[in-house]
């Protein structure tokens, strides 16, 4: 008896979940920040109430997302690396690339700020100062577009860091929480975007120690995957998820989005 | 740890909703791809088990290495065959619970080939008198080693199920984590560490592995019971 049971239990279990596709659906591949904070949280349930759209997403790297949508799976790109994503509607994988809305990147840090980079708005001199102290710095090296950016940074400061990578710059290869998590873990320095810091529930000691800075600044950009490129893709309801996002509706949903009473998104979208 | 504990019995207890649907996604991938691989791995073992032929030593040898598949890559492979610029592509497989059912099954078959293959061949070398003498065919044989051999091979099957329901780097690639639709235990608790809450990651954690202990618990008390009723 409790062998047939445990048999039907089993086989139920096996059987079951088998029917879950959606009629209407879509597949963005986006960046990690966006969904960790729970921004998709917020938006999508909106979105979906309006167009009966579900929207699924998958949040990996921008460089991850980039390669993905590039071998046709997903039907929009949802990043924040604008030239990496104007080559992709340069090279006819993306039908256009819309600004959407921007936050900015901050320098977290340990309390006791060996380099001495606190208060600092200019954070060239910020980097500088880290890499002529050699205090740790916690560094993606993932190609995302939070690593893209970074590295543009420290070019502008005219410093290799990866010559001293596995000394005082550490590159994990991973997300940005599991950065944040060894960053925090080994007192280093990280940059981050700030909606994912903002959300990051294992700050401890860590705290933003570099801010303000006009070449901080974080925009994300939308691509709806081209039909052209990729037949499976979902056009119409891409485009649709796309043009939400820019319209009035989906600016207003994004702002009113917060995490801890503070904004973290910034639409800013061309009014059409 | 106490925090992390508290606030797995609160989960479990609340009933949540989105809880129960990752355990039962999470169930419903590991024992399918465990019962495909049983399929395909028990007979594989049982006819390297009792076959006598030149390369066997070199066929045991990369038997055993499979066993070591790292998750990661198991991933990416079926990620290339199930990709829209994949050969599959066409299926539309990639991101669902299907995708994440043949990752762990190539993931596991040959833990279930390799580890039945010593657990039959030692069975073998016990009755192989026996069964020259009653003059079996080689299927025939199979199907009295498996028979035979089957309470052992339940912790075979078993050691597959674990590898399968504790892996995280197949499913993610091949799943994608997508929220109400390929989000498992594993991935969730991924994702839970990386948003950097510990303790609900943590008790993440301590679900999975009760669910882990009832599976086996399940099983035990099968084999139990089936002992019972073969010495009636």
């Amino acid at each position: 008896m409790l062998n047939q049971t445990i048999t039907m239990t089993a086989c139920a279990i096996m059987m079951g979940g088998a029917a879950i596709a959606q009629d209407q659906s879509i597949i963005v591949q986006s960046t990690t920040s966006t969904a960790n904070s729970g921004l998709y949280d917020y938006l999508l349930p909106i979105f979906q109430d309006e167009t009966g759209i579900q929207v699924n997403v998958v949040a990996v790297g921008t460089g991850q997302a980039i390669t993905n949508t590039e071998n046709c799976d997903g039907d929009v790109l949802l990043v924040h690396a604008q030239p990496a994503e104007e080559a992709f509607v340069a090279a006819g994988y993306g039908t256009e690339r819309r600004d959407l809305m921007y936050n900015d990147f901050v320098i977290v840090g340990p309390a006791d700020d060996p380099a001495g980079v606190v208060g600092m708005t200019d954070v060239q001199g910020a980097l500088a100062r880290i890499a002529a102290t050699g205090a740790l710095f916690a560094s993606r090296g993932d190609d995302s577009g939070t690593h893209k950016k970074e590295m543009q940074l420290w070019g502008n400061t005219g410093v290799d860091p990866t010559a001293a990578s596995g000394d005082w710059y550490r590159e994990t290869g991973s997300g940005m929480g599991a950065t944040l998590n060894t960053g925090v873990g080994m007192g280093a320095y990280v940059m981050t975007d700030r909606a994912t810091w903002v959300s990051f529930e294992n700050k401890q000691a860590h705290d933003i120690q570099v801010e303000g800075d006009t070449a901080l600044m974080n925009q994300y950009g939308v691509i709806p995957v081209s039909p052209a490129r990729c037949p499976s893709v979902n056009a119409d309801a891409a485009r649709t998820f796309a043009d939400w996002l820019v319209s009035d509706a989906g600016q207003d949903a994004i702002a009113a989005f917060t995490v801890a009473d503070q904004q973290l998104f910034f639409p800013n979208a061309a009014k059409n | 740890m106490a925090e992390a504990i508290g606030l797995a019995i609160a989960l479990v207890l609340s009933g949540d909703a989105d809880l129960l649907e990752i355990v039962w996604l999470s169930l419903h991938v590991s024992l399918t791809a465990t019962a495909i691989a049983c399929l395909i791995g028990l007979p594989i073992g049982a006819l390297v088990a009792i076959a006598r032929f030149r390369g066997r030593s070199a066929v045991l040898i990369v038997m055993n290495a499979l066993m070591g598949l790292p998750p990661v890559v198991v991933g990416l492979l079926v990620y290339l065959q199930l990709s829209r610029s994949g050969p599959l592509g066409f299926l539309g497989l990639l991101y669902t619970p299907t995708a994440m059912i043949i990752a762990q099954t190539i993931l596991i078959t040959p833990i279930i080939a390799a580890l039945s293959r010593q657990v039959l061949e030692d069975l073998h070398s016990e009755y192989a008198e026996q069964f020259r003498s009653l003059c079996l065919t080689r299927m025939q044989t199979v199907q009295a080693l498996l028979w035979d051999g089957r309470y052992a091979l339940l912790t075979v099957g078993l050691a597959g199920f674990g590898r399968a329901v504790a892996e995280v780097g197949a499913v993610i690639i091949v799943g994608g984590n997508i929220d109400h639709l390929t989000r498992v235990m594993t991935t969730a608790i991924a994702l839970e560490t990386s948003k950097g809450d510990l303790p609900l990651a943590l008790a993440l954690g301590i679900i999975l592995l009760v669910i882990a202990l009832g599976v086996n618990a399940c099983v035990q008390s099968v084999r139990m019971t089936a002992a019972r009723h073969a010495y009636v």
